[in-house]
């Protein structure tokens, strides 16, 4: 037999770490899978259907004067419609959680059932290599995706109108495709973490849609009805107090992961949004109707950065600590 | 003697009241197969998993390779191949992707790992399926594949769990004779566990006994047999043409030494002694007016070093076999 050690005179191969092996597996194992290529051509379908409206409309779009963000082409790209569809990114808070679950729902607990978990760990490997392998794969097949999307819809843009991209607005919509990224990463630990709790895939798929489910659609339900009752009838307060109710509800509905999203996405593509909750009168004054720059919009959704990083952080470390402890035998 | 390559001192593993291994203490020498029987249930599994350090002892060691295999399994991992109870493989790669992907894990380079499962896929004869998705392998197939697995990291120790498990008698041999083959060419030290006592007889050197989470018994069969010889007599039975003198030949028998029990029945007699003591038996009897047809001394066989061993588990073993996934847990 060949003891690897000795006999790897091999100079032209290099020997990777176990997790290089790992990832690129599980790289492999999805670009090679339907259920990838079914997610792919959904997104660039959407991509392509919501780019084919905002082209239509773009003429209108750029020449509309009172619009502070006519200038920036590439954006309105992006986020013009006619309101037939919505924009990409609106299709994005829709789509991105689907990518997530589908990449992540049977982590896994697929590997359990195939008897493939403990042969795998019986290998010299550490046993957050695998979980992380599980994480980081799926994320380069999809920012590698979104990036080549922009890139292309980027290309396309300068072949066809031949205007010139703004520094800002590369920044503006790198930091989007980095944004939706993060996104895509906190549903995928989410049914990751759902992966190690239920032992069949079925579950935790339908587990991981439920909670999508109750984030996009009964969550602002569910807060409106909450805070109705409480909420005094709006002529009898005074403008601080409404503001007040008015901030809290919004931050209530920014518990939802997707309102986060919304809330960034907005915010980098649509340069003149200067505020996400209510802006007095008197805050407006003087105000001259002018995009943000880049930093500045940047600063102003770095809370909801942050928010979505430690949603997805809390996840992957709540599933690492049930999965270095799960019994692996099947 | 060397120093034992496998060394399990006091090995306790509970499951809240459930004592799924009970102070287990196992030495294993370099080169040697050893067998470890027991039923199913018996807590062969998760000895095993603490041996290779997939699962935390609730006490005692286990050192494997002269390393601790709860607190540096990776190093025990490095030297020890496993095949597990019941072997699964991706099933969208072929089985040449599925052992390159195990052998680079194991550190191999890329080139290194293509030729070398090609080499492992020979020496189990799977060179005909190399290509073939492992959605399609049979169980037996997949078996071999797993033992190239285990090989293709040149182990020191190869732990084989349940490896004759559903397959045929024809591929059960094949399989036995090949480990045999390996463990004698690559002076591998082999830990397999089984509950057919008849098909571990032919391949190992050592057997343990293992029932209820204790090991009862340890050695080559051999040696059991012995043991169970001299704990419960041989039996003689010498079988008479005519009916026999029931009390004249008790008397007569009662001089022989070390006898345990004289039971005589119509045309048969039956005598259990400490020894072998056949010959003397029949010299009385004939001596005695009998006339005898047939003589027959039973030595200790597996089957009753099985029943022995085995006996408060053998009722429900064939329900065990059947619920398997149900009775798992316990394993």
């Amino acid at each position: 037999m060949k003891n690897p050690g000795v006999s790897s005179k091999d100079f032209n191969s290099k020997r990777s770490t176990p997790m290089q092996v790992l990832v690129r597996k599980e790289i492999a194992a999805h670009i090679r899978s339907w259920r990838f290529i079914i997610l792919i051509l959904l997104i660039v379908l959407t991509f392509g259907a919501a780019l084919y409206v905002s082209s239509m409309g773009l003429k209108d779009a750029v020449s509309n004067m009172r619009d502070p963000d006519q200038s920036f082409l590439y954006l309105k790209l992006l986020t013009t419609t006619d309101n037939s569809i919505p924009p990409f990114h609106v299709f994005l808070n829709f789509l991105a959680p689907l990518l997530g679950i589908a990449l992540g729902f049977d982590a896994v607990n697929a590997e359990y059932n195939n008897g493939t978990l403990t042969r795998l760990l019986a290998q010299p490997i550490y046993r957050d290599n695998l979980l992380f392998a599980k994480f980081l794969a799926p994320l380069i097949v999809v920012g590698t995706l979104f990036v080549a999307l922009v890139m292309l819809m980027i290309g396309g843009g300068l072949m066809g109108t031949g205007v010139r991209i703004e520094p800002q607005e590369l920044l503006r919509i790198l930091g989007f495709t980095l944004i939706s990224v993060l996104y895509v990463a906190f549903w995928l630990s989410l049914s990751i973490l759902l992966s190690i709790r239920f032992r069949q895939p079925a579950t935790s798929a339908l587990t991981a849609i439920g909670i999508w489910l109750f984030f996009t659609v009964f969550f602002p339900i569910l807060v409106n009805l909450a805070i109705r009752p409480f909420l005094p009838n709006p002529n009898y307060i005074s403008e601080q107090e409404y503001i007040g109710y008015n901030e809290l509800i919004l931050n209530l509905l920014r518990l939802s992961p997707s309102q986060l999203y919304t809330d960034a996405t907005t915010t980098l593509l649509m340069p003149s949004v200067r505020s996400l909750g209510p802006i007095t009168m008197e805050q407006m004054v003087g105000a001259i109707p002018s995009p943000l720059s880049f930093r500045e919009s940047f600063l102003m959704v770095w809370p909801q950065i942050s928010g979505l990083t430690a949603a997805m952080m809390i996840c992957f470390a709540w599933s690492y600590y049930i999965f270095m402890r799960r019994e692996i035998r099947s | 003697m060397k120093d034992p390559i496998i060394q399990l001192t006091g090995l306790t593993k509970t499951y809240g009241k459930f004592t799924a291994v009970d102070k287990l203490d196992l030495h294993i020498y370099p080169g040697e197969i050893f067998g470890l029987l027991g039923p199913n249930g018996a807590g062969k599994t998760t000895s095993i998993l603490m041996m290779l350090g997939l699962t935390e002892p609730s006490a005692g060691t286990a050192y494997v390779c002269g390393h601790n295999a709860t607190r540096n399994p990776i190093a025990v991992k490095r030297k020890v191949g496993y095949l597990p109870d019941n072997v699964g493989f991706y099933p969208d790669m072929t089985a040449l992707e599925n052992l390159c992907f195990i052998a680079e894990l194991n550190g191999l380079t890329k080139s290194l790992a293509q030729t070398s499962a090609k080499d492992m896929l020979h020496v189990v004869g799977l060179e005909q399926e190399m290509h073939k998705k492992t959605g399609s392998f049979s169980r037996g197939m997949k078996q071999r594949l797993g033992l190239a697995e285990v090989l293709i990291k040149a182990p020191e120790v190869a732990i084989l769990d349940e490896p004759t498990l559903g397959i045929d008698p024809k591929g059960v041999d094949e399989f036995l004779e090949l480990i045999k083959q390996l463990s004698r060419e690559h002076k591998l030290t082999v830990l397999l566990s089984s509950h057919h006592l008849h098909q571990v007889q032919r391949v190992c050197d050592r057997v343990g006994i293992f029932v209820g989470g204790k090991l009862l018994t340890q050695g080559s069969i051999e040696s059991l047999a012995q043991n169970l010889q001299q704990q419960e007599g041989v039996s003689t039975v010498i079988t008479l043409e005519r009916a026999p003198d029931t009390q004249r030949f008790k008397e007569a028998l009662k001089v022989l030494p070390g006898l345990r029990k004289v039971s005589i029945n119509e045309l048969s007699v039956e005598l259990k002694t400490d020894s072998d003591a056949t010959a003397a038996a029949v010299r009385i009897l004939v001596n005695n007016g009998a006339d005898i047809v047939a003589v027959s001394r039973n030595g200790y066989q597996l089957d009753d070093i099985y029943n022995t061993y085995f006996e408060n588990s053998i009722t429900t073993h064939t329900a065990y076999e059947k619920s398997r996934g149900f009775f798992k847990r316990f394993q």
